[in-house]
């Protein structure tokens, strides 16, 4: 395996450890296939014992905390609702056609639209639109923090001018942001046709507010503390700030700037699904709360199907992230996690 | 309509006339196709929202041209502030709502309603603690408590209470919902005061002088309170009173049919602006949401299975279907196994349930006026001024007689349109037995014990 390659991190792990496996000791392979393979395997065998264990003891007002096979049930019912509405989108435009038709036969002259389908967002629905919610987020933050971040590197006088605004923004709850950016969004967002549904502006602006600190702190430390001789080189060499930046700033501050990124997707995933959850907006969030308030015998493994599916989200862009981060780096040998 | 119209079209009728036509009473122009097709409509979780899943389930509005979308919100407030700014072309409503909002009750704005959608519906429940207190005063009958039972029995453990320093506390939905009139009504006919309202000196949270705090919670959080013990009671629509009993927490002691018989309960709201820019699009939807209630209502409640099935779904009310079911199909189960059948517990459509009254909006301000909510004594003209601005059976009236051209409703559906003055003939189908007569609002809040009448000020 060289190292142009770029690897897959976490469970490709497992398949890259079964593909190196050729050319190692063979005598060696059942213990390296256990430990990869095996060790997490039971421990999620053990995870799912004890979660069905636990949950045939706890009554609540819904009924037994649902088990893992009632989650498995209801995340295929979910699955079927969703086939089920992809159905009914068919039939919903068949008939508009339909109904075109007749209007046209009466009067040709009419005018005819076709509208989108009305029905509700299915549960996969819901998915997408947090991830896509999550992501412009997320790169609005990260197009604001960067440059602030490496302006704050750069100059202490920007630093110490900005330090006391990000150290109080930084700890404040998405909770406290939302009412306050919804009704700002209520207000300057106003227009008849809005590109952009107003709830996914506050959504994604929600995010935006909450993930970009930690990006804007590790830029401003990784800018800051970039070795001595290569700012003696730029020196030097008299390149001209923007050369600087380019050559020497960015490369050099590339693997703590992703690291802040990471921590940004996660700290934004995790917002998110608050802020949908507090403020009604179309997602995961929104979801889950539906289906507490509706307070069915299904609700509570609906929800948990929901709660896996957020954490999975989550790990894949956290691997996401890694990926990147170890792709931009250009320390290969540094142990990234 | 604006005012350029009337000339050409009263010249029509001359024409009309003299050519010795036949015209129909209303004599309009042919309602014309919807201005905007591609509508949202907001709603509650709760099993009155009905009329709404139901016209567009069975491509109702479809049939109307119009494209709607259906969305759950968040609580009562959430869904006027969003009917208000335009973001909900319109929206299910507790009957205070589009009343409340134009006399400035809260957030004022002009909300109108053409269309009633349902009666009754409500139940009061107290949590299992508080029905073990009640329980030893409630007159019993075979064994069970006899019904209707009265606020008297709650009073001894409201006393307890007191006694033992401990604020007795109740939940309704919003200030200006349907709930909070019941069971203020309910509390104050048995003696306890529910508190009163003063906004000029700031105070909009109902509790002055009062025997029980009242507070605001949205109703698919009214179970989960309640269990919190955060509230010992509350008022609320269905099927949030029978999740109570299925879900073992508290037990409902009364509907609000038995504080007041085919009591009015949601509307259909949308702003004012939107009715005056979009009149097609609005007789559109009322066509549609008037059949929808006629077809929940049909042949005896026919069709109430197959309603509450399509309601269990998770984007309408979401709870299960034998939780709505029970409502639904007219049977009410207090103490758990007490089942009774309640067969007007939701009415859609006979009795004239959609038409929208001036008289129940004039008892809906009765009631404002009671608790302090409006401030200031009004005249009795004043009262008849409210109501004509916010409820408009002129609009319902167009959209009926467009429904029975087109065959698809009979003229003996709705109220006599000619002869109809909009008010409901005098009632005391009360639970304290108090007259009520739409006209003397004024005279009918005399009558009352506890309550403001006059010129009496908080």
């Amino acid at each position: 395996m060289n190292t142009k390659v770029m690897r897959l991190p976490g469970i490709s792990q497992m398949t890259l450890s079964i593909y190196k496996l050729k050319s190692v000791n063979w005598s060696e392979a059942p213990k390296v296939l256990f430990h990869k393979l095996g060790v997490p395997l039971i421990s999620i065998l053990l995870f799912l014992l004890l979660w069905d264990g636990v949950a045939a003891h706890i009554q609540t007002s819904l009924g037994k905390v649902p088990g893992p096979v009632q989650v498995w049930d209801q995340a295929t019912a979910l699955y079927q609702e969703h086939q089920d509405a992809r159905k009914r989108e068919a039939k919903f435009y068949e008939r508009q056609e339909k109904r075109n038709a007749e209007v046209l036969a009466k009067n040709p002259n009419a005018k005819v639209e076709i509208y989108p389908y009305t029905g509700n967002p299915t549960f996969f629905d819901q998915i997408e639109t947090s991830i896509i919610t999550v992501m412009t987020g997320f790169l609005l933050a990260s197009l604001i923090a960067i440059p602030i971040g490496i302006f704050c590197g750069l100059s202490s006088t920007i630093y110490t001018a900005l330090n006391p605004i990000i150290q109080t923004f930084k700890p404040v709850s998405p909770l406290a942001w939302l009412p306050i950016i919804t009704l700002i969004v209520s207000a300057v967002y106003v227009s008849n046709d809005p590109m952009f549904a107003k709830s996914f502006i506050v959504s994604a602006l929600t995010v935006t507010l909450c993930c970009m600190w930690p990006t804007i702190i590790n830029t401003t430390v990784g800018v800051s503390s970039i070795d001595k001789d290569l700012v003696n080189v730029s020196r030097v060499l008299r390149l001209n700030w923007f050369t600087n930046v380019y050559k020497i700033v960015l490369p050099s501050s590339i693997p703590m700037m992703f690291a802040g990124l990471r921590v940004s997707l996660g700290i934004g995933w995790m917002v998110l699904i608050a802020a949908e959850m507090l403020a009604q907006n179309p997602g995961l969030g929104k979801f889950v709360w539906d289906e507490f308030q509706n307070g069915s015998s299904n609700s509570l493994a609906r929800i948990m199907v929901a709660v896996i599916t957020i954490g999975l989200i989550g790990y894949l862009l956290d691997r996401l992230m890694l990926l990147l981060q170890r792709a931009v780096s250009w320390d290969k040998n540094a142990v990234i996690r | 309509m604006n005012i350029r119209q009337h000339k050409p079209r009263r010249l029509l009728h001359v024409l009309a006339f003299s050519l010795g036509l036949v015209f129909s009473a209303a004599g309009h122009a042919e309602v014309g196709p919807p201005e905007k097709a591609q509508l949202k409509f907001g709603f509650i979780k709760l099993t009155d929202m009905a009329p709404l899943a139901i016209a567009y389930e069975k491509g109702f509005f479809e049939d109307e041209g119009l494209y709607v979308t259906l969305e759950a919100q968040a609580n009562w407030k959430v869904l006027l502030d969003r009917v208000i700014d335009g973001e909900l072309d319109g929206a299910h409503m507790l009957a205070g709502q589009p009343l409340g909002a134009t006399i400035g009750i809260g957030t004022k704005a002009p909300i109108i309603t053409a269309f009633s959608m349902d009666l009754n519906g409500n139940g009061i429940t107290v949590s299992n603690d508080i029905w073990k207190q009640m329980k030893p005063h409630v007159p019993m009958k075979d064994g069970k408590p006899e019904h209707p039972i009265k606020a008297d029995y709650l009073k001894p453990v409201v006393k307890q209470f007191e006694k033992e320093g401990k604020p007795f506390k109740m939940g309704m939905v919003f200030p200006v919902s349907t709930h909070n009139y019941y069971l203020r009504y309910w509390l104050a006919a048995g003696g306890l005061n529910p508190g009163y309202y003063n906004p000029k000196k700031g105070d909009t949270s109902g509790t002055l002088k009062a025997d029980v705090l009242l507070s605001v919670t949205p109703p698919p959080q009214m179970p989960a309170t309640l269990e919190a013990g955060t509230i010992y009671g509350y008022c609320v629509g269905e099927p949030w009173n029978q999740q109570a009993v299925f879900k073992g927490i508290g037990v409902p002691v009364i509907t609000d049919y038995e504080i007041w018989k085919n009591n009015p309960e949601k509307v259909f709201g949308v702003s004012k602006a939107w009715a005056e820019k979009y009149p097609n699009t609005n007789i559109h939807v009322l066509k549609a949401l008037i059949r929808a209630a006629k077809w929940l209502d049909d042949q005896n409640n026919k069709n109430r299975k197959e309603a509450a099935k399509i309601l269990s779904r998770s984007q309408y009310v979401g709870a299960d279907y034998k939780v709505i079911a029970n409502s639904m199909t007219g049977t009410f189960e207090y103490e758990k196994g007490d089942k009774r059948s309640v067969p007007d517990f939701n009415v859609f459509f006979r009795y004239y349930a959609t038409y929208p009254y001036y008289s129940d909006a004039v008892w809906f301000l009765t009631q404002m006026r009671r608790w302090g909510q409006i401030p200031d004594y009004k005249p009795d003209s004043w009262y008849m001024k409210i109501a004509k601005e916010v409820y408009r059976p002129d609009l319902y009236e167009i959209a009926a007689k467009e429904l029975i051209k087109e065959g698809k409703m009979k003229a003996s559906d709705f109220p006599d349109f000619a002869k109809e003055t909009g008010f409901r003939s005098p009632t005391s189908d009360f639970i304290d037995g108090v007259t009520y007569d739409g006209k003397k609002p004024n005279a009918y809040l005399k009558k009352f014990k506890i309550g403001l009448k006059g010129k009496e000020k908080i």
